[in-house]
């Protein structure tokens, strides 16, 4: 069975039709053709499809295609304003916040809907943050590093 | 009188400049193999056995075919093909046999992903379940049953690896040194210790996944998630008899590799679907279970270690007996045990010693390459050994090192001459120790007062490794400039996130002296187009990709001046290449811009010459050895990085429950080449060797089915598990034959923590634990073991 639905990712209106069984990731990455969310796991593990729907943070491995009908998506893809790099895409880069990268859209995600709630957060609340976010290679401190300078400025911090 | 000619203004060898696969990594931008997709593309899944050890007596695919759009079907009786890095000892799919539980037996094609996994399901297949081995100790006795009765008739590295017949042992790897006997009858104590590692996931985020297409005239086409392109390339084209230059193996950004990736996986697998998909190309996407029980692991190891020591802590002989769980093929397995032998003292001054390293297999997962090679496991043994022979004399963990550790003069038990050239452990261990004040040990806290039943404890430990990898092992790199005088470097290590072709950039740039932004590291390697690399394994890419650069830089130098010479009317040796210009050194006004010879100099009236600039570069290790079969002496180590951690904990005495304080670590790397990637690759380790020490491992039931395979039931560090501070210090003893003196420092973050953790943990509490994970339930079962006996 298929349906059609209509979803605005990132400000741009989409009209498509989805099997019913399909994932909103698989909605993202295999009809919308947006890929910088990643799939690690499949079955809510690891964050690395974190993504926000109509402002709340999910996974989109566990969200069904046919429910953001009608609903507002931001992926990784709409962090950039065109050129122009957002602070937390800034601060990873300069705090070296990433490795092999496979985490690192889902990990933006989540440091993004962190400080739309917390705009001045605690560490703890930097790290439980992104304790859903799996990450195998950096340790994780480069990332509360740089998630933290975007909260309180290169001087600030909790730390 | 010399004049300074050279300006400051390239120097970028020990800078910070950002990573080059920042922003694409950070816009999600990068392309990794699971995204790509080639028009026409199906899409391929395996059906594994649901045995440990079985025999296949049917196969029925008649219901598979039916599925609508199942494009092809394979089985191991159709494959005749046998892999194996240095041990030919896997079928492509299980023919016959199957040896572990998760092993693929057959393989689909189809439209789509749910026609694949739909056909998978009904394919039938009859097992008569097969007696089955599992611990390697008792996969060594006589009547022990044998996961390959054949293995004396395996083709193998001959030489170098040495299979047992009627035995499970794939590799034998023996060290031999001084008189263990007489050592023994020297010392005044004599300790015999036991340990265990358990098998680990190396659970990159990114699954294995590859795309693979059976070209017209015997081609093949691989895009794959791997470490290793011409790794994959060469075992390919072996396997498959066809010539290298045939097979295409391309590599875009790798999710994680660990070691996890290094070898040859799916490839082969995905092609013979192909090929029976009538060439159109396939792609295998590993499932988080798959990636788990399927794709292989960390070896198991069980360790038996004999030390005698003099009362004043001095060691005096050593004999160890290593046995590997190999699991049910041997793939890097048999090197690991051969490696990590090498290291199987620790770095230790030890005159007498007396190795057997054994590579057993058993019916279960098998292992592969991870991060350390063997080496977290061996010094799990080895410094947890130190500590409880100094606890037992009555010495200080730090003086019994101090008294052994290697010091040039020296020689290591493989008969190497340790020379001043050769990296410091004593001033690895003396950082850390002062950063945790060791010697300031108390069960109380020095940060302000601790919770009820709460006690502190600090643990320190040694680690070295050198890269295991064969003699002959060479690297090659080209840089090429472009229009504007910027260079792109071709080379084929792979950077999955180590940031190893960040730091290669600092190197161009500063030999090269233009502006580092202006150099590119192509991320897509190609085995077509690019020039040869060994493998990406083993910490060795930065040493000799990085002398391989310097190469390349030196002939591209070479070249200009060639150029710039003929126009500036002077000999090569009065030229000076800087700051993007090549001038006359007496007089920097009469030069040329790099932009100006490039691609060709051209001359006011027309006249060209030179023409671009492409500098080809090489690098391949000088003077190593095979080891000794019988003695395993010789000289195998490109170079030796040394370090140590020191680890403060806080321990919860009612519940087991641990929080690391501190982690301090550090390595003598003989030079910073990027301060950043230096300082990121250690916090990663540490984070990643943490993991091992107190969560990690496979758990299998009395059938050899993994009980385990996915991130509820296999945990892994989250950014909650890190320690409250983890600090990075950085030696540097220069490597005399290394880029700018430079080691490499890729694996050697993990080593050792979990040792240093369980020092800590005896530290701590007196509760001595031999087996990991050192999980808290563990660390309270013995702290409540360790009441009951204090009452009885």
């Amino acid at each position: 069975m298929e349906y059609d639905i209509e979803v605005t990712v990132n400000d741009v209106h989409y009209k498509t039709r989805v099997p019913a069984s399909f994932t909103l990731m698989q909605l993202l990455r295999d009809k919308l053709h947006l890929t910088g969310t990643k799939e690690g796991c499949g079955i809510g593990e690891c964050g690395a499809c974190s993504v926000m729907l109509d402002g709340q943070l999910v996974n989109a491995c566990l969200v069904l295609g046919v429910e953001a009908n009608g609903s507002a998506v931001r992926t990784i893809e709409g962090e950039a304003k065109g050129e122009q790099l957002s602070d937390l895409q800034q601060s990873f880069i300069k705090h070296h916040a990433l490795q092999c990268g496979f985490c690192t859209p889902g990990m933006i995600l989540s440091a993004r809907d962190l400080l739309g709630r917390v705009p001045a957060p605690r560490d703890e609340q930097i790290v439980e943050a992104i304790a859903g976010n799996l990450c195998r290679c950096t340790g994780y401190e480069t990332i509360v590093d740089a998630i933290r300078e975007v909260a309180h400025g290169p001087k600030g911090g909790a730390k | 009188m010399t004049v300074p000619f050279h300006s400051d203004k390239h120097q970028y060898v020990g800078g910070n400049g950002e990573r080059l696969d920042a922003v694409d990594k950070v816009t999600g931008s990068a392309v990794y193999v699971h995204e790509m997709a080639i028009p026409g593309m199906l899409h391929g899944r395996m059906k594994v056995s649901p045995h440990a050890h079985a025999r296949i007596k049917r196969v029925d695919t008649s219901k598979a075919e039916k599925v609508e759009g199942v494009r092809a079907i394979v089985t191991g009786a159709t494959l005749d093909m046998t892999l194996g890095l240095y041990m030919c000892d896997r079928p492509i799919l299980g023919r016959d046999v199957v040896r572990y539980q998760g092993e693929q037996v057959a393989a689909v094609a189809a439209e789509t992903e749910f026609a694949a996994r739909r056909a998978c399901e009904l394919i039938e297949i009859e097992y008569e379940p097969l007696p089955a081995v599992f611990d390697p100790e008792e996969a060594l006795a006589d009547n022990a049953v044998r996961v390959h009765p054949d293995l004396h008739t395996y083709n193998h590295m001959r030489g170098v690896f040495f299979p047992q017949a009627n035995t499970n042992i794939a590799h034998h790897q023996k060290i031999r040194k001084g008189d263990v006997e007489a050592g023994f009858a020297q010392a005044d104590r004599v300790f015999e210790h036991r340990f265990t590692n358990p098998p680990v996931a190396h659970a990159p985020i990114e699954t294995h996944v590859t795309i693979a297409q059976a070209l017209p005239g015997r081609r093949a086409h691989i895009i794959t998630s791997a470490q290793s392109p011409f790794t994959v390339r060469n075992l390919f084209a072996i396997a498959f008899g066809m010539p290298h230059n045939a097979v295409r193996v391309q590599i875009p950004y790798v999710g994680g590799g660990f070691g996890g990736k290094a070898g040859i996986h799916l490839e082969p697998l995905a092609y013979c679907l192909s090929r029976a998909a009538g060439g159109r190309p396939v792609k295998i996407t590993a499932s988080r279970e798959e990636e788990f029980n399927v794709l292989p692991s960390r070896q198991g190891l069980k360790t038996i270690i004999k030390t005698g020591v003099k009362n004043d802590g001095r060691i005096t002989a050593l004999q160890v007996k290593y046995m590997w769980d190999a699991g049910a093929y041997a793939d890097y397995g048999v090197n690991i045990g051969r490696a990590a032998a090498t290291s199987g003292a620790g770095p230790y001054v030890v005159d007498n010693c007396w190795i057997d390293s054994l590579v057993v297999y058993t019916n279960k997962l098998y292992g592969t390459a991870f991060r350390g090679f063997g080496h977290l496991e061996v010094l799990w043994g080895v410094e947890r050994n130190l500590d409880r022979i100094a606890h037992a004399l009555g010495l200080d963990p730090y003086e019994i090192r101090q008294k052994n550790v290697l010091r040039a003069g020296t020689t290591t038990i493989t008969g190497e001459k340790v020379t001043p050239n050769h990296g410091r452990p004593d001033i690895c261990l003396e950082t850390v120790a002062k950063d945790i004040a060791f010697d300031n040990r108390t069960r109380t806290s020095t940060t302000g007062p601790l919770p009820k039943g709460k006690v502190r404890g600090k643990g320190i430990a040694l680690l070295q490794k050198s890269p295991a990898m064969p003699v002959f092992t060479s690297c090659s790199a080209i840089v090429k400039f472009n229009e504007d005088a910027s260079v792109n470097v071709l080379i084929s290590g792979v950077d999955y996130g180590q940031g190893t072709y960040t730091s290669l950039a600092n190197i161009v740039a500063q030999e090269l002296s233009i502006p580092r932004d202006k150099v590119q590291v192509v991320f897509d390697c190609d085995t077509a187009t690019q020039p040869y690399d060994w493998q990406t394994v083993a910490s060795r890419f930065q040493v000799m990709g990085g002398n391989a650069c310097i190469d390349a830089c030196h002939d591209c130098i070479a070249q200009l001046k060639q150029v710039a010479g003929q126009v500036l009317r002077a000999p090569d040796h009065e030229l000076v290449c800087e700051d993007e210009r090549v001038y006359v050194r007496h007089t920097p006004d009469q030069g040329l811009s790099y932009r100006e010879i490039v691609l060709g100099y051209t001359y006011p009236n027309g006249n060209s010459i030179g023409g671009p600039i492409i500098g080809r570069g090489k690098y391949i290790a000088q003077g190593l050895t095979h080891l000794d079969p019988q003695t395993g002496q010789g000289k195998a180590a490109l170079d030796w990085t040394y370090g140590a951690h020191g680890v403060e904990i806080e321990i919860d005495t009612e519940t087991g429950e641990m929080e690391i304080i501190k982690i301090s670590s550090a390595f003598d790397i003989g030079k910073v080449i990027h301060e950043g990637m230096c300082r990121t690759q250690v916090q990663g380790g540490v984070l990643q060797g943490l993991g091992s020490a107190l969560f990690e491992g496979f758990r299998f039931d009395e059938r050899g089915r993994m009980l385990n395979p996915s991130f509820v039931d296999y945990k892994i560090p989250t950014a909650k598990d890190a320690p409250r501070e983890m600090r990075q210090h950085f030696v540097e003893t220069p490597q005399l034959d290394g880029p700018f003196g430079a080691r490499g420092v890729g694996e050697h973050p993990m080593i050792s923590i979990p040792s240093a953790v369980g020092n800590a943990i005896f530290d701590a509490t007196g509760v001595d634990i031999t087996d990991l994970p050192l999980t808290s339930e563990r660390v309270y079962m013995a702290l409540k073991a360790a009441r009951k006996a204090r009452e009885a």
